[in-house]
């Protein structure tokens, strides 16, 4: 099983493996759906983004993602920025977050650490612009698994994607074990099959390519009422499957902790260590 | 209950099997099929679309409701095209180059098929050509184009541009929606309407066409 290491300019390190205790990354700094921050971005204002920062590492946050793309938002030079201004805030190594490749390579050349960028997908025109750059500043990075196509919907399929993911970063001399794939998940209101196919796919993915797994989990619920419960629930699956570093919100009630009461449940919290510092850490929760 | 309140009420409840019985029945007894979708299938569906505007119904009982309606519109359908009403317009409806997402489109699509519209669903990843075919085609009184990702965004803009230059001079309405879009971006492409969600949608496309 490969080890993916991330770290901060500071040079602290996360490190991301199967049957190591879950890595939590932060989505909060992301203007999607939140009005107020993108207006904010827009106006070159980055104060929510600094806030963002302090809240998820005081609410366990390992790693960060920063995301700053809006509509009329300068992505280039605000995710550069807001890299810089992060880096500056928490001690914690980031995920940079865009679909634009110039915006991830402003980003990339003020950030110090290591970091895993967010993302590249099986489209030649993604794979070619995309990689070089991690390539170059020896990062990490998310492979979605989706191509020209489209998403798969059977999962042999989706770990075909995954396989062409870390054949053409190998090509471009990037390590396997710094990929991570993200297997997709959609929203089970309109397909109810749709998370046991994101399931199956992280168990295929583990077990044949043994790359890190990420997810953006909370597209799953999208429709349903009371969606935290069913984000729960996926969560706990998922992380048997082989999901060991989501992008969630790690200051939603009660998530954090189901993220550790499942790694010891699955023996990746020895002496339950992590979990009892849990408790003792947030003791109001 | 006359049958079409009973119509109303089974799409309202989900029952597709129940709708096309009741449909062939209604069929059966004399009722104009035209009738029938208005006062049955649309009422019905309508019933829905407040609901889920208010947050008291979720997607999958949409679709369940759409799917409904389908199964009656089945029954229906061979009438129908015999003495077809007209639509109050024609819509053609597709996400944007890029973009996978399907489920938010095809609400707005259903709703605006309940509302009376006759719609085109031109599916996802649309690029800004296959729009302008599928405009020849279908000739459509709106182009809807829907975006549910940032990265995305840019070919709101884009398409409505490759469309204006396609059809100079035509008197065609554009209309944008999707999670990240705002009115404020709807106005700097130059879109005609934007719906925050698909009820305003609806709403949009009628007065946009001054219908209602």
């Amino acid at each position: 099983m490969l080890k993916t290491v991330i770290f901060s300019p500071s040079g602290k390190e996360v490190i991301i493996g199967h049957g190591m205790p879950t890595v939590i990354i932060g989505e909060r700094i992301n203007p999607t759906g939140r009005k107020a921050f993108a207006e904010k971005l827009i106006k070159g204002d980055l104060s929510l983004v600094q806030e963002e920062a302090l809240k998820q590492v005081r609410a366990g946050a390992d790693a960060l993602d920063v995301n700053v793309g809006a509509a009329q938002v300068d992505e280039i030079n605000m995710l550069a920025a807001a890299v810089d201004l992060v880096s500056r805030t928490v001690d914690a190594p980031l995920c940079i977050d865009s679909s634009k490749p110039e915006a991830l390579e402003a980003a990339l050349r003020v950030y110090r650490g290591k970091a895993l960028v967010n993302s590249v997908t099986a489209e030649e025109h993604s794979l070619s612009r995309v990689l070089p750059l991690v390539k170059e500043y020896r990062a990490a990075v998310i492979g979605l698994c989706m191509d020209e196509d489209g998403i798969p919907g059977e999962p042999g399929e989706r770990l075909k994607i995954a396989q062409k993911l870390v054949e053409r970063a190998e090509k471009e001399g990037i390590p396997a074990e710094d990929i991570v794939i993200d297997c997709l998940a959609m929203t089970v209101s309109s397909d109810q099959q749709s998370a046991l196919t994101t399931l199956e796919t992280m168990r295929l993915v583990r077990d044949e390519l043994g790359v890190n797994i990420t997810l953006g989990a909370s597209n799953v619920s999208f429709g349903l009422p009371d969606r935290k419960i069913i984000n729960m629930a996926f969560f706990a699956l998922a992380l048997q499957a082989g999901l060991n570093c989501p992008i969630m919100d790690p200051t939603a009630p009660g998530l954090r902790r189901l993220i550790k009461a499942t790694d010891l449940l699955l023996g990746r919290d020895q002496w339950a260590m992590s979990y009892i510092g849990d408790v003792r850490g947030y003791p109001e929760e | 209950m006359s049958i079409l309140e009973e119509i109303k009420e089974a799409v309202a409840s989900y029952k597709p099997a129940k709708v096309k019985e009741l449909c062939d029945r209604a069929l059966d007894q004399g009722i104009d099929a035209n009738v029938i979708v208005r006062e049955g299938l649309i009422a019905g569906m309508s019933v829905v679309g407040v609901k889920f505007k208010n947050g008291d119904v979720f997607v999958p009982e949409v679709l369940i409701a759409a799917k409904a309606t389908h199964a009656g519109m089945d029954s229906l359908k061979s009438v129908l095209a015999s003495s077809a009403e007209e639509p109050v317009g024609t819509v053609l409806i597709g996400t944007v180059k890029d973009d996978l997402h399907d489920i938010g489109k095809n609400l707005v699509a259903m709703m605006l098929e309940g509302a009376g519209f006759k719609v085109y669903n031109i599916g996802i990843n649309a690029s800004p050509e296959k729009f302008v075919k599928a405009i020849e085609e279908y000739n459509p009184d709106i182009v809807c184009l829907s975006s549910l990702i940032t990265s995305t965004l840019h070919w709101l803009g884009e398409t409505i541009r490759v469309i204006r230059e396609a059809y100079p001079g035509k008197p065609l309405k554009i209309m944008v929606g999707g999670a990240p879009v705002t009115q404020e971006l709807a106005d700097e492409i130059g879109a005609d309407g934007y719906g925050k969600d698909a009820q305003e949608a609806v709403e949009r496309a009628l007065s946009i066409l001054n219908i209602a």
